[in-house]
């Protein structure tokens, strides 16, 4: 679509652009060719809005010959020339035509002197829209590359996140169902209450699939539900700190962000110690604008290296630079027994 | 005759739950009997050292050691049936000759097989000779620590602060920062566990830690002696010099 066609508003800013053209003519006409003022403002005014019009065609050449080559522009020349007599031929119809009145009388004559103004301003009057048109196409173009850009980085993102999406730990769950198993005949009231706490907690992870982003309350909802199963499977071994600063809760975080650091700190952690362990879930406002969240467990240094270990923390941390780049922090540190993952997350509200 | 009466059972996990299930199917079989429980791998080692049983039941994760650390402590006198969520291990728990494998959960009549089993290799010459069934290196891994038993008690130490190995017999001393430990394993399963960017075996006897290498001295006519860091003399077999050579040039 021609782009100044396109609104409204771009073909009067067009056309007011002319106004100064049809000054200059006017002048032009009055000083060179002799005119009164009055008709070189009858006839150039007529004339250059005939002519925008004609000028408006130089958009359609300019879109299919890139600009560039000397051939282009010769190109845009002829065309120039082409224009400017049909120009001519306009003005010499209009001129005839007002010399039938009586007070434009000889007119006529008076503008076939005027045909290498007209031509001149012509070709450089198109040349100059033709000018206008590259700059606009190439406006255009470093428009289309940024939005193509910004479409292509927001695709790659979303495709990483869905690549990285979590999924519940499959062994947790067979876990659960054996220690179901074990408490069918124990404990039958027990083994309901843990497969009603499993339920909950899968129905919460599943339900998670297609958002990209949650709220932080919904997100510990999920944490708590994960929880009440491993403490029935961990009983005592199992003990958890929890301080979270309630103005963070309606902060947007992304699915499945403390659940799998959770769950490291008690595959990691917990499973890792005879006597027990703890899990210290710290969520407050950081620095200003900022989330910040501590999850921090200790362990036993001289446990056996477990299969599969930090796919979850490499998970989390991945869709974590994924989704924020450089505008999240995130620190893992290890030592004396002590595991600490921190965060620091924009503030955000869905 | 008497092998038909009573096996003696323990169980190894860290979920009592997960004990409990096993305890419960096993009523159905009186000819099992339970004679300990574990929750981690150092008490199963020492269990197993003094109540000797011939049957047990041994998960993998658990904390101190994990299921096969405590196999590649104990031998191949009990006849170990895994109990896991984990389907991942069940090639390497079949390379270390356990009787069977049951993912979590598991039936009632599924534990009946594995029994079946476990009462056909009981009574019977074990199946390897110990070192086959010790440290077999993960796929592509190589063993980040090394477990000894002395007695009941069990040492554990990272492989980078082994000095050196040497072979004695059905054994290996193994050499770590000042003190010996005997380990029931052979030289070259041990090499083979280890990562051989950083244990060379220098002589039919010996495996030495690379970092620990001082300097080389010639010795006799044909031999040399490696001179380690601490002064201790290691003696370097021809196909040894040449192997340790080509380590200590890429090294240079």
């Amino acid at each position: 679509m021609h782009p100044i066609l396109r609104n409204f508003r771009a073909l009067l800013l067009y056309l007011s652009a002319w106004g100064p053209v049809s000054a200059i003519l006017v002048y032009l006409f009055a000083s060179l060719g002799g005119l009164t003022w009055e008709r070189a403002i009858v006839l150039a005014i007529p004339l250059c809005t005939v002519y925008a019009f004609v000028c408006l065609s130089a958009w359609y050449t300019c879109r299919s010959m890139p600009a560039g080559n000397s051939s282009v522009w010769l190109a845009h020349l002829t065309a120039g020339g082409i224009a400017s007599l049909l120009w001519i031929l306009v003005a010499r119809a209009f001129a005839s035509g007002l010399s039938l009145i009586a007070s434009f009388n000889g007119i006529d004559q008076q503008v076939s002197r005027e045909y290498p103004l007209l031509f001149g301003s012509g070709v450089f009057l198109y040349l100059l829209a033709v000018a206008l048109y590259y700059v606009l196409l190439s406006n255009e173009a470093a428009h289309d590359a940024a939005k193509r850009e910004l479409e292509a980085q927001a695709l790659a993102r979303e495709s990483e996140l869905k690549a990285l999406k979590t999924q519940v730990n499959p062994h947790f769950i067979f876990n659960c169902l054996n220690s179901i198993s074990a408490l069918t005949t124990s404990d039958p009231a027990t083994a309901r209450e843990m497969c009603i706490r499993l339920a909950e907690f899968l129905r919460k992870t599943l339900g998670l699939g297609e958002k990209s982003q949650i709220a932080l309350r919904e997100e510990l909802d999920l944490v708590h539900a994960y929880l009440s199963v491993e403490q029935m499977r961990f009983g005592a071994r199992l003990k958890l700190e929890e301080s979270v600063e309630l103005a963070t809760l309606a902060y947007s975080v992304p699915p499945l962000l403390l659940q799998p650091l959770v769950e490291n700190a008690i595959r990691h952690g917990i499973a890792t110690l005879t006597e027990g362990g703890w899990i210290r879930l710290e969520i407050r406002n950081g620095e200003p604008g900022s989330l910040a969240i501590n999850v921090e467990n200790n362990f036993d240094p001289e446990a056996p290296r477990r299969a599969g270990a930090n796919i979850g923390l490499k998970n989390v941390r991945q869709r974590v630079d994924a989704m924020y780049a450089k505008h999240a922090k995130f620190d893992v540190r290890a030592g004396e027994g002590r595991f600490q993952v921190s965060m620091q997350l924009p503030a955000q509200t869905a | 005759m008497k092998q038909d009466a009573t096996i003696r059972a323990i169980i190894v996990d860290d979920e009592d739950l997960a004990r409990q299930v096993i305890r419960e199917m096993l009523k159905a079989h009186p000819e099992i009997e339970i004679v300990g429980e574990c929750a981690n791998g150092f008490d199963a080692v020492k269990t197993v050292a003094e109540l000797k049983p011939e049957l047990m039941f041994l998960d993998v994760q658990m904390p101190k050691l994990d299921g096969f650390e405590v196999l590649e402590l104990i031998g191949n006198e009990v006849a170990v049936i895994f109990a896991t969520a984990y389907d991942e291990h069940a090639i390497r728990a079949f390379e270390v000759h356990a009787v069977d494998y049951l993912l979590k959960p598991f039936r009632a009549e599924r534990l009946s097989d594995a029994l079946r089993r476990a009462k056909e290799r009981i009574g019977k010459k074990p199946p390897a000779a110990p070192d086959q069934l010790a440290a077999t290196a993960r796929s592509g891994e190589y063993a980040e620590r090394i477990v000894v038993k002395d007695g009941t008690r069990v040492h554990i130490f990272p492989a980078a602060k082994l000095d050196y190995a040497e072979a004695q017999d059905d054994y290996v001393a193994l050499a770590s920062q000042g003190k010996k430990y005997l380990k029931q394993q052979t030289i070259s399963n041990l090499e083979s566990s280890l990562d051989p960017k950083n244990f060379v075996r220098i002589h039919r006897s010996y495996l030495v830690n690379l970092e620990r290498v001082a300097r080389l001295e010639p010795y006799g006519k044909d031999s040399h002696i490696a001179i380690l860091h601490d002064g201790g003399r290691l003696p370097v077999s021809r196909a040894g010099l040449a192997r340790l050579k080509e380590f200590l040039g890429e090294k240079a």
